[in-house]
């Protein structure tokens, strides 16, 4: 089966990119160094193809009654047009079936951002749901999209913008979104640093692309990406929560609107069962002082039980390993982690590590 | 694509070795093997003093993306490992063919070293894959 491509895919492999099959997307790993790009987002800016999510609109006057029930979290929570919400999409078992952002355009218009790996699924389940409620659901596929993170991201999407754009762009909160001169501005990311994720109409992206290279934003690839989320304490979908995972085994429980008791969104009366009888589970951060590099499928003994490490990596921001875990609750302080055989000390932690370019 | 040093040999796990004037065997993993593991953030060295046997791991490299293993090109006793490595695992990177050695075998048979591949052996095989 041959490889999808975004409209960028010239343009990582003219910058020298290593390319790699991300989900079925031939997508750049790093351009050089990831541990470069790594610290260039926390000390500068960068910029990654995140073409390969999945833009979809919802359009139809009862959009903000059918995302009450669709997703966990509370789209009531967004009063004001731009603002977006980030939320799992559970199934009729709690499981998380997709983690997403919400965004509010109008009554009638909603955006959701999803991710690539699971596209056709959550299209179909969108839209089986969607139906009951007389949405239409749109992927809008025609749209590339690019992340711009680091503390000088924002400065330089701006100074792209047309003159009369920029007081918009400038004056958005953390988690609001704009739309001027074609392109969809959000102060949104999954790196932990400030920055835009632009969504950008395709025969548009690569000037746009070659626009921020000129104003001095590195391409940073998928690599570092990882890096930075698992520093910033953010979940991948896929390895730290699945159909099969409760979010309030995720460390998603802050992103559950159980309140006000009578919205019924779907997964709701499994979650409740859970949360009243306690979760069994806990997804914690660890930090590993030894020497080495804690990985995905790791065995973690604590003296609550087993666990196992979800994500796992190096972070080139503190030097040495972290990692997610899924530990049995009440897991606390220390724990060991099996590598290759031998049982190393880890510390266990909250599942961040690194905000706004420092260790936490 | 960096130069293949004519004095080296090769296996096929992309480790390379070279004879040294004492007969000792340095070891290090190839130009090709760290670009494929990226940036690497640990070397596990094995301890001077132990056997180690031609074909089994004997040192860990592991880059931000995977592990993987170091095969011994050939069997003998660990003389010297790269302690600078501990400190500085991205010299590999850096250097793959020189700096970036990873250990230093004193070989039981010497002749085991003529049965490695040699520079244009490998390189074909790279040109293969």
């Amino acid at each position: 089966m041959s490889l999808s491509q975004t409209p960028l895919n010239a343009s990582h492999r003219a910058l020298g990119a290593k390319m790699v099959d991300f989900g079925g997307w031939d997508m750049p790993l790093h351009y050089g160094s990831q541990i470069d790009e790594h610290h260039i987002v926390r000390q500068s800016a960068g910029m990654f193809d995140v073409s390969h999510m999945t833009v979809v609109d919802l359009n139809g006057s009862r959009c903000r009654e059918f995302l009450r029930y669709l997703v966990a979290n509370n789209v009531d929570k967004l009063k004001v047009s731009g603002k977006a919400l980030y939320t799992c999409m559970l199934n009729a078992a709690g499981g998380v079936i997709d983690d997403l952002i919400v965004y509010f355009l109008r009554e009638d218009y909603f955006r959701l951002v999803v991710n690539a790996a699971t596209r056709e699924k959550d299209l179909a389940w969108i839209t089986a749901q969607a139906q009951a409620f007389g949405v239409s659901v749109t992927q809008r596929a025609e749209m590339a999209m690019i992340a711009v993170q680091g503390p000088q991201a924002r400065a330089a999407v701006l100074s792209l913008l047309p003159e009369a754009d920029r007081a918009a762009v400038s004056a958005l909160g953390r988690f609001a979104a704009a739309e001027v001169d074609g392109l969809f501005v959000a102060r949104t990311g999954y790196t932990g640093e400030d920055g835009f994720e632009v969504v950008v109409p395709a025969t548009r992206v690569v000037a746009f692309w070659d626009a921020l290279l000129a104003a001095g934003v590195k391409p940073c690839g998928l690599g570092a990406r990882d890096t930075l989320r698992l520093e910033a304490g953010m979940n991948l979908y896929g390895q730290d929560m699945d159909e099969q995972t409760s979010p309030l085994e995720a460390n998603l429980a802050w992103t559950i609107a159980f309140e006000p008791a009578d919205r019924d969104f779907i997964g709701r009366s499994v979650l409740v069962a859970q949360r009243d009888a306690g979760v069994k589970h806990a997804l914690v951060g660890l930090v590993m002082d030894d020497k080495g590099v804690l990985r995905h499928g790791q065995r973690v003994l604590t003296a609550a039980g087993e666990g196992e490490i979800l994500s796992g990596t190096f972070s080139p921001t503190l030097g040495k390993a972290i990692a997610f875990a899924r530990v049995p609750a009440g897991a606390a302080e220390s724990a060991q982690v099996d590598i290759r055989g031998k049982l190393v000390p880890v510390r266990i932690t909250k599942p961040v590590f690194v905000r706004d370019g420092k260790a936490v | 694509m960096s130069e293949i040093p004519g004095d080296l040999k090769f296996l096929k796990s992309h480790e390379w070795a070279r004879k040294e004037a004492d007969g000792t065997i340095t070891v290090g993993i190839s130009d090709h093997a760290q670009g494929l593991l990226g940036d690497l953030v640990y070397v596990e060295l094995p301890s001077v003093g132990d056997h180690v046997d031609a074909g089994n791991g004997c040192a860990v490299v592991e880059s931000v993306k995977a592990a993987s293993d170091v095969y011994s090109p050939i069997s003998g006793v660990v003389a010297r490992v790269n302690q600078a490595l501990s400190d500085k695992p991205e010299t590999v990177n850096e250097d793959a063919y020189g700096e970036g050695w990873i250990f230093v075998i004193k070989p039981d048979d010497a002749a085991q070293y003529d049965e490695l591949l040699d520079p244009d052996a490998y390189q074909d095989l790279l040109d293969q894959a």
